[in-house]
């Protein structure tokens, strides 16, 4: 076998390639078909307790531990069932929903803004500051830090603010590594030479012309990083670190939910399938989102 | 060994001792922050001269550098300092969890490793098919579900409805099989994703098919041309997740009353024990810098390329 005949056909018989414009096309479709659950289910969240058609949220000591209505012993007035205090569950969930799609977005911004800006910084101006951003990616990605997070709420308390602090730290420098070498590439390309070359400035050249070739990736990271501080968040209030009473995640019903384990299944049911269908469509998306805008997976 | 290659080393070590650095100093700088603990050890009934010699006995007296690198010199020396809530050396106590852990690990691990390389390479090699989509989406959902959640309804099947198995606590190998099963989740989402997409770039390598054209059965061309190309990310992800595993389980061990590092974790944080805190992050740290610096080597002597 020489090495002429590789080279001369080095694809030869290679197996199913799907043609790249359908390739590109599917990928437009799915994240539309996969947006649109998603779409329904905030809207529902949203707007749910706005019509007034959900069972009142309020405590019911008549009704306690009510199993959802599709068991016996249910009843349709809580389709969920209720809590140890009467509360319906279908009720909480929904009004618990707002919280924690908010914090999902929220805690993404969080992360995915200064992760964009410094992985941005550290391609375009290279030198002291890329090695210095660099040392902090790698620091951060070689350190335990959930336990540093668990370490920052055991010494603030837990609220809202704190809890994005610890989305943003954990979240932020898997992005930065991403943009930085994206930017590095673009840095070098003609159209960046041009427009230094017609004077314009680099604030410009940064923000007007590199940024939005990194959009579609940087749109991507945010839509998974969407994902990931929703299981932080939820693995936090769990663990009565998150989210605490009187405010209510999907999380926090969880923790709640633990307690009853044993004779009310149902309670911690509910909500740990509402984030598993939430993030699972979100990942999804940032998938499909992530191929499409990769130009080296699409051309397959 | 290159030149190059010890100098590539060296690079990585200097790295990942500035990360140890960044990690030592935001514990220290989170053990002072907690405010005044002869408050937490003495409550508020102590005298103030009783607080000051408690103060002079801690070395709190001292200026802050002087505290710093007494700190240091006692974690270079397995000296993580004593427990405000159980009286006893952090060191001794982490010693003493740390067994659970790493057998909570080594089989989860070992499930995670068992399942998912198969799976990846099952989907890689039937790429666009429905074993492929099956197998893709079955990882992505392993990576959706709050893993602990998943544990908490093992614990209803298994053991509530069916009586099968224990709800927690450890001993037997039957207890260890809802939580290594639990732990094992997310790591084999990862494998088998990663698995899959490494797998795919190197069947797609002109060698690959230099290798059918010669004959070679389907199955070692896929083992031992294919994957022995796509190991070594797999290889990287499999002890970094090792290091996140040993840490960041403190959910699944709580779910299972586990008594591992992870619960000594959330003991000594519900109990504002910071000393110990700091201790459970220092030696979590060290072990991280350690399992990176693993892969670095591993890097080196797997894969000639990197020589």
């Amino acid at each position: 076998m020489s090495e002429l005949e590789i080279e001369l056909a080095p694809h030869a018989g290679e197996p199913l390639k799907p043609a790249k414009d359908r390739r590109r096309r599917t990928s437009r479709t799915s994240v539309f078909w996969l947006g649109l659950p998603l779409g329904v289910i905030t809207f529902l969240v949203f707007v749910l307790p706005l019509t007034g058609l959900l069972p009142d949220g309020g405590q019911d000591l008549t009704a306690t531990r009510l199993p959802p209505a599709f068991l016996d012993g249910g009843t349709w007035a809580h389709p969920l069932g209720t809590n140890k205090l009467g509360q319906d569950g279908l009720t909480q969930l929904v009004e618990s929903g707002r919280l924690t799609i908010m914090i999902g977005l929220v805690g993404a911004l969080v992360a995915i803004g200064p992760g964009t800006l410094l992985g941005l910084l550290a391609g375009y101006c290279r030198g002291w500051v890329d090695k210095t951003i660099s040392i902090l990616i790698d620091a951060q990605l070689a350190l335990p830090f959930i336990l540093i997070a668990l370490a920052i709420i055991a010494n603030r308390g837990s609220s809202l603010p704190v809890l994005f602090l610890v989305l943003a730290l954990t979240g932020w420098a898997s992005c930065a590594r991403v943009t930085r070498s994206a930017t590095l590439s673009i840095r070098e390309r003609q159209f960046v030479l041009g427009l230094r070359a017609a004077g314009a400035s680099e604030a410009r050249i940064v923000f007007r012309h590199v940024l939005p070739n990194l959009a579609g990736t940087v749109v991507a990271l945010a839509t998974l990083q969407v994902g990931t501080a929703i299981l932080v968040e939820s693995a936090l209030s769990f663990l009565g670190l998150g989210v605490v009473p009187p405010h209510s995640s999907w999380g926090s019903m969880l923790a709640a939910g633990q307690d009853e384990l044993s004779h009310s299944w149902w309670i911690a049911f509910f909500p740990g399938l509402a984030i598993t269908v939430l993030v699972l469509l979100v990942n999804l998306i940032g998938d499909a989102l992530l191929t499409h805008n990769d130009p080296r997976k699409r051309r397959r | 060994m290159k030149a190059t290659t010890l100098r590539r080393i060296g690079a990585r070590v200097a790295t990942l001792l500035a990360s140890l650095l960044i990690a030592l100093t935001m514990a220290f700088a989170l053990g002072r922050l907690s405010g005044d603990p002869t408050a937490t050890i003495l409550g508020p009934m102590a005298l103030p001269e009783q607080r000051e010699a408690l103060r002079h006995q801690l070395g709190l007296d001292q200026p802050l550098l002087v505290q710093y690198f007494d700190y240091l010199k006692g974690v270079f020396t397995g000296d993580l300092g004593d427990s405000l809530q159980f009286y006893q050396s952090n060191t001794t106590m982490i010693l003493d969890r740390l067994p659970f852990t790493l057998q909570l690990v080594a089989a989860g691990m070992s499930l995670a490793i068992l399942i998912g390389i198969p799976l990846g390479v099952l989907a890689a090699t039937r790429e666009g098919t429905w074993w492929d989509r099956g197998a893709s989406t079955l990882a992505l959902l392993g990576q959706s579900v709050p893993v602990f959640w998943l544990g908490m309804m093992l614990v209803v099947l298994f053991a509530v409805k069916l009586g099968w198995l224990p709800a927690g606590q450890s001993g037997s190998l039957k207890h260890l099989i809802l939580p290594a099963v639990t732990m094992a989740l997310y790591p084999m989402a990862h494998i088998a994703r990663l698995t899959r997409a490494s797998m795919s770039d190197a069947l797609r390598e002109p060698f690959i098919d230099s290798a059918r054209a010669r004959g070679i059965s389907t199955t070692r061309v896929v083992w031992r041309h294919g994957f022995k190309n796509a190991m070594m990310p797999i290889l990287t992800i499999i002890v970094l997740q090792t290091g996140v595993l040993m840490s960041g389980a403190v959910a699944i061990e709580y779910v299972y009353s586990w008594p591992g590092l992870g619960q000594l974790a959330l003991q000594s944080i519900q109990f504002r024990d910071f000393p110990l805190v700091q201790a459970i992050v220092v030696f979590a740290a060290v072990i991280f810098v350690l399992l990176n610096l693993v892969v670095d080597l591993l890097h080196s002597v797997v894969d000639p390329r990197v020589r």
